[in-house]
């Protein structure tokens, strides 16, 4: 799943035959440098995929003296995928990770033969896709970035704050709608007579901004999108018997990639 | 009421009940219910209603049925103890989480459901209406040995036409005290003094085996109950959600909740060290 200057990618931690649950740690998530690979479908074969691309991308690095970009990887998946193209592996890989250079966000999902599907927002696969698109599909906004309650009070007239994350994303489709902004003026016992609010008004957004410019960076971009996409996932595997049991989410930033365990039902 | 009575008590002596209560039961005026199904069009009704329906043997079968539980109940010291899960599916998708899988037949007696959830639902609904009719007919409460004969019969009247139901009935009546029976489509009818039943039942018996004794005390017996369905839902996909404990005694029986399994499982695990095989830490 992709955020705003972040992706996240997330799996459930079973491992089952027909309705017996034979594993509960079983992880279907595996780093390779800066990209990450998820990988469901036939157990034995997300083992056998997975070290053979462990093998790939070891021999990519000591060609090439560098790490694999996201989108040289995804198509060493798709060719290394199709050469199976009348005996395939049983699995449904997705990709992500950030592009080193640009800083931009990279993801994508395959069919077992490595017909790659590019998205912007997010890949689902495996027996809850079903259910995971439909999450997604309601869920996933562009830029997501987490409203901090605490650091919303900080401004009386929260007004402002509101106003400077739609400035910063150019939108007003967000978390925050018009009707939102509109509600709070309404309702506010701001009292606009009053002369240093009128004086802010006055002065203008753009001299506001440019003083305050620096509370920007503590907008969590990233936590959101844990949020959404630890949500997502959660709910949509309550919602199918074979899927569950734990899941692990990887969030990853431009400098730095994050593992969290989720506790999900264990039933 | 009392015209109703009238129309339904003879004589508790009178010998020529028996015979007629077959014809009553498929007398739709007695009954109250009509069970004169509709029967698809075809020459093999049942045949062509197994692989419609039946995603076993077809999985891309048009209609799937709502299955796959554990229940279980058994007989001990303090009377029955019966617990079942609450999770139904279609295929893999998970309809519900919070079905009612014990089905109160009346103040002392106790129905279970696994299998095809409408044919329990149905059958046992009507079942209970069969122990109240009896109670009117007989002026005494009916023995679960006699509830579950009517039930079983009825299914066998019923074989090979593609229900589906495996239910256990327990109860306590003055003559046979605590009772319980198994009764499941095919129609078989065993009594027992311990069973599990569903997709889950073998993890079930895994833990009830294992704990097992008559002279359980009330309070282990409902934890043990608790305790095996708690594992049936952990290793059988098709099983989950809440865990609905009963225990019948000779008053009649007693509700002992409807909890939701996933506060319970971490309870057990971190609490009394039970299911190390899950972990809660990232290493």
């Amino acid at each position: 799943m992709v955020g705003k200057d972040c992706v996240a990618i997330a799996c459930d931690l079973r491992l089952g035959l027909q309705a017996l649950t034979v594993s509960n740690n079983f992880p279907k998530i595996f780093q390779y440098g800066d990209v990450l690979l998820g990988l469901t479908g036939l157990a034995t074969d997300v083992a056998t995929v997975s070290d053979l691309f462990r093998y790939k991308v070891n021999m990519y690095r000591l060609r090439e003296e560098r790490n694999i970009a996201p989108s040289t990887f995804a198509n060493l998946v798709s060719s290394s995928l199709y050469e199976r193209r009348f005996g395939p592996y049983f699995v449904s890989p997705v990709v992500a990770g950030l592009d080193q250079k640009t800083g931009k966000p990279f993801i994508c999902g395959f069919d077992s033969i490595g017909c790659i599907d590019f998205a912007k927002d997010f890949i689902v696969s495996g027996t809850a896709t079903e259910q995971l698109f439909g999450m997604c599909e309601s869920l996933w906004e562009p830029d997501m970035v987490r409203l901090d309650l605490d650091f919303r009070t900080l401004f009386p007239p929260g007004i402002f704050f509101y106003m400077m994350i739609l400035l910063k994303n150019g939108q007003l489709n967000h978390d925050v709608e018009c009707s939102t902004i509109m509600h709070i003026i309404c309702t506010s016992d701001l009292n606009f007579t009053n002369a240093s609010y009128q004086s802010t008004f006055a002065t203008g957004f753009d001299e506001f901004f440019a003083n305050n410019l620096n509370l920007l960076d503590d907008l969590q971009c990233p936590e959101d999108l844990f949020e959404t996409i630890s949500q997502a996932l959660l709910n949509a595997v309550d919602r199918d018997a074979l899927s569950g049991w734990g899941a692990h989410v990887y969030i990853i930033e431009k400098d730095k990639v994050t593992k969290r365990l989720l506790k999900g039902r264990q039933d | 009421m009392d015209t109703l009575v009238a129309r339904y008590s003879r004589p508790t002596y009178d010998e020529t009940v028996t015979e007629d209560m077959e014809e009553e039961l498929l007398d739709p005026v007695a009954s109250g219910l009509s069970l004169k199904f509709a029967m698809p069009p075809v020459a093999q009704p049942s045949s062509w209603l197994r692989s419609a329906t039946d995603d076993r043997m077809n999985p891309d079968c048009p209609i799937k049925i709502a299955h796959g539980t554990t229940t279980l109940a058994f007989r001990f010291q303090g009377g029955i103890i019966v617990a079942t899960d609450s999770r139904a599916t279609s295929g893999d998708w998970i309809a519900s989480q919070t079905v009612k899988k014990v089905i109160e037949i009346n103040d002392k007696m106790l129905g279970t459901m696994a299998g095809g959830a409408a044919d329990c639902q149905y059958w046992l609904a009507w079942l209970g209406m069969q122990c109240r009719l009896h109670e009117l007919r007989h002026k005494r409460r009916i023995s679960v040995a006699a509830a579950s004969k009517i039930l079983a019969n009825l299914v066998y009247s019923y074989k090979n036409m593609g229900l589906s139901m495996g239910t256990m009935c327990a109860g306590v009546t003055k003559e046979e005290g605590p009772a319980l029976y198994y009764i499941d489509s095919d129609g078989t009818r065993l009594a027992g003094n311990l069973f599990c039943v569903g997709s889950g039942q073998t993890f079930a018996y895994g833990v009830l085996d294992a704990e097992y004794k008559y002279d359980l005390s009330v309070e282990d017996a409902l934890a043990l109950g608790s305790r095996s369905i708690l594992a049936a839902t952990h290793r059988d996909a098709y099983s989950g959600g809440f865990i609905n404990l009963y225990h019948v005694k000779e008053q009649g029986w007693e509700k002992h909740g409807f909890s939701d399994t996933n506060p319970i499982f971490w309870k057990t695990k971190l609490e009394k060290g039970e299911f190390t095989n899950v972990t809660s830490e990232l290493v």
